[in-house]
């Protein structure tokens, strides 16, 4: 069995699609990061990324397909589930190895099951664009903690970016521990290790709180119950379309007493 | 300023805008001024949901709902004795910022009960959208309703500072508005909504010849028709809603089934629940207008004056004209894609787009979103064996296309089996 190890970045699984074709051989299965354990009886080969053959591959994608193509490969890496490295694969194989454009043949399998995930990745981080929630520090600043399924937030950052110019602003991943963060110039990748947020409702610790955010928490969760039309209540569409995974995040839902 | 007493007036407030359907948000692309706070992104957000499952894009509030009128529909009409209140120019302005920098809202929703007379109103109203605009530096989405009877110049004013204005026509026959809303005349909506277009249309002129002249409600106008207050027709509501998309241009219009706040005013039906199923087939309606090519009275004429509440009316459409089917997948043009039922936009770009490739067959098109259930008997494709309209007569698909809510009840089940629709499918 063959088994490749990469290091879970984009460019790291890039390297690892150059590095099969040049050693003409195709890994049986792919582990992504330093953490996951490898296969009993297999020789595992460790994928050294490089980012001129990163960009090879990327360029080789960009000629058979589309630039677009590409960038939705990218969006599709970040769905960061356990087989998703191996679907990339599949599917840059696909349009490689082909002379015509395969980016739109919904007849293959693989481009129907890459085209699925990736709209759900952009669902994702459609979703996160509306239910990220702000909470006003006392220095003025703004910060929202969140765990989305996919690995969304990088796609959501040019949005907040444009929108909150003019405020300083964190966003937060519980889930994979990392973040965003804007100074009014420049976006940056930041690890908090000591955050002062309750895991449970992504709340920052209230002293850090400015001293009208749970003011506005409140007139927000008082909006949210004035605005529902009783005689209309649909639970099932409710929770279809705000899926109870993102509840405890929202101060509407409830974590504060009216 | 804001304060724990806002909470009261948010509860009412709110309570008193919820009725207004319209959330949209889309339409508006406008990027963020340096300096300043917001953008409005063309596709529109969802920034909740409510209970009711409707989407929270906005802050959908009114300015006061005090109300010099007496509307039959309405819950804020002067007769009603509720608690009444207003919030302040300042107020809401102070309150969209601070709930828009928590990223809660996509902008701005505002409309009011008439206070001492429309011009009065509506200059409040264009006040709140002036001060975020100019004092908070604010490009956000913000929505003004247009009060029925507002001077021309103040509806100028709107919509230089607002991305979509609204007239809510409410009633769709003007005989039935004046019992219901004797304040009010089909002149009185109307004419803002003339003015509107005109305006907009005027500046999309002048921004062809320099690029700095200014917006006017760029993301255009929409309105909304209450359904099932009066005994108006499916087929003299779309008929209206098609003379407002192609002569007013409107963006939008929005259907919303009665709810009887007034219980006691016998000018009005008595309803149990709100006609939610008819307003969700006139939604369906709308879409076949706006995005699929139909007219209105492909959908509802004279012999068929309401759409079929137990099918979608693009199915209804289709079992009323079997000689156009079937379509062949791999060779029809797009718009007549698009006519076949169980088949969407969507599925009809991905259709386009994978037939250059190979000849689609039934599997290729589950695959891609075509609801087979429906579509299969309508179409031809790669081996696919079932039995078209044609050959199974309308009358029996219609009822397999219900079958399926039929099922339920023991009994609907045992008679199905012996029935000769079954049959004729093997
Ligand atoms: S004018 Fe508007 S707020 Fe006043 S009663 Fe009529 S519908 Fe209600």
């Amino acid at each position: 069995m063959n088994v490749f190890a990469y290091d879970n970045t984009f460019e790291g699984l890039l390297t690892l699609v150059f590095e099969s074709y040049q050693r003409k051989h195709f890994p049986d299965e792919i582990l992504s990061g330093e953490g996951s354990q490898p296969v009993l009886f297999a020789s595992t080969n460790t994928i050294e990324t490089d980012e001129r053959k990163a960009e090879r591959v990327w360029n080789g994608i960009v000629k058979h397909s589309s630039e677009e193509n590409a960038h939705r490969i990218y969006r599709v890496f970040l769905a960061d589930m356990p087989d998703t490295p191996m679907l990339v694969l599949k599917y840059i194989r696909l349009i490689i190895d082909s002379n015509k454009n395969e980016e739109t043949n919904f007849s293959e399998p693989v481009v129907v099951e890459f085209n699925k995930l990736h709209q759900k990745v952009c669902k994702e981080a459609h979703r996160i664009n509306g239910f990220v929630r702000f909470q006003k520090t006392v220095e003025g600043s703004y910060y929202a903690s969140f765990a989305p399924i996919y690995d969304v937030l990088p796609l959501c950052i040019p949005h907040f970016r444009d929108r909150f110019a003019d405020q300083q602003w964190i966003i937060y991943d519980l889930k994979r521990n990392y973040g965003f963060w804007y100074d009014l110039k420049n976006v940056s990748r930041v690890v908090f290790d000591d955050l002062k947020v309750n895991p449970q409702n992504g709340q920052l610790h209230s002293s850090l709180l400015a001293d009208d955010e749970k003011l506005f928490q409140q007139l927000w969760r008082q909006y949210y119950h004035s605005i529902c039309i009783q005689e209309r209540k649909n639970d099932k569409v409710h929770r279809q379309l705000l899926p109870q995974r993102f509840w405890k995040y929202l101060p509407e839902k409830g974590f504060l007493s009216l | 300023m804001i304060s724990e007493t806002s909470l009261e007036k948010l509860e009412i407030l709110a309570g008193a805008a919820k009725y207004d359907v319209s959330c949209a948000s889309s339409g508006t692309q406008r990027s963020n001024t340096k300096g300043g706070i917001g953008n409005a992104s063309a596709w529109g957000i969802c920034h909740s949901f409510a209970e009711d499952g409707r989407c929270i894009s906005l802050l959908k509030i009114m300015l006061s709902n005090f109300c010099i009128y007496d509307c039959a529909y309405c819950i804020n009409r002067k007769s009603n004795d509720i608690p009444r209140t207003s919030f302040t120019p300042e107020e809401i302005a102070n309150l969209t910022i601070e709930f828009y920098r928590r990223n809660y809202i996509e902008g701005l929703f505002l409309s009011s009960g008439v206070l001492r007379n429309p011009d009065y109103t509506m200059e409040r109203m264009v006040t709140v959208a002036k001060l975020l605009r100019t004092e908070h530096k604010y490009n956000g989405y913000i929505h003004l309703k247009a009060i029925p009877g507002a001077s021309e110049q103040l509806i100028a004013d709107a919509g230089r500072w607002a991305d979509r204005l609204s007239v809510n026509i409410e009633i769709p026959t003007e005989n039935n508005l004046k019992i219901l809303a004797p304040d009010k005349d089909f002149k009185s909506v109307l004419e803002p909504m003339k003015i509107i277009s005109n305006n907009i249309t005027e500046s999309k002129e002048e921004r062809k010849k320099h690029r700095g002249a200014p917006l006017f409600s760029p993301s255009g106008q929409s309105t909304q028709l209450i359904i099932g207050a009066t005994n108006d027709t499916d087929h003299t509501i779309l008929k209206l809603s098609s003379a407002l998309y192609s002569k007013r241009d409107l963006k939008r219009v929005y259907y919303s089934g009665y709810i009887p706040v007034n219980s006691y005013d016998s000018r009005l039906p008595a309803l149990n629940t709100p006609p939610l199923r008819r307003e969700h087939r006139l939604y369906q309606a709308d879409w076949l207008l706006r995005f699929y090519g139909f007219k209105a009275n492909e959908i509802v004429n004279a012999e068929n004056p309401n759409l079929d509440l137990e099918l979608d009316p693009k199915v209804t459409w289709a079992l009323r004209n079997p000689h156009l089917f079937p379509v062949d997948i791999n060779k029809a043009d797009p718009l007549m894609l698009l006519r076949i039922p169980g088949i969407g936009t969507h599925s009809v770009q991905l259709i386009l787009l994978a037939r250059k490739h190979t000849r689609l067959n039934s599997s290729h098109l589950q695959k891609m979103g075509v609801l087979m259930k429906r579509a299969r008997f309508f179409i031809t494709c790669n081996e696919l064996r079932s039995q078209n309209v044609q050959e199974l007569k309308p009358e029996i698909v219609r009822q397999l296309l219900l079958e399926k809510k039929a099922i339920g009840t023991d009994g609907a089940v045992q008679l199905k089996l012996f029935n000769p629709v079954m049959l004729a499918l093997r």
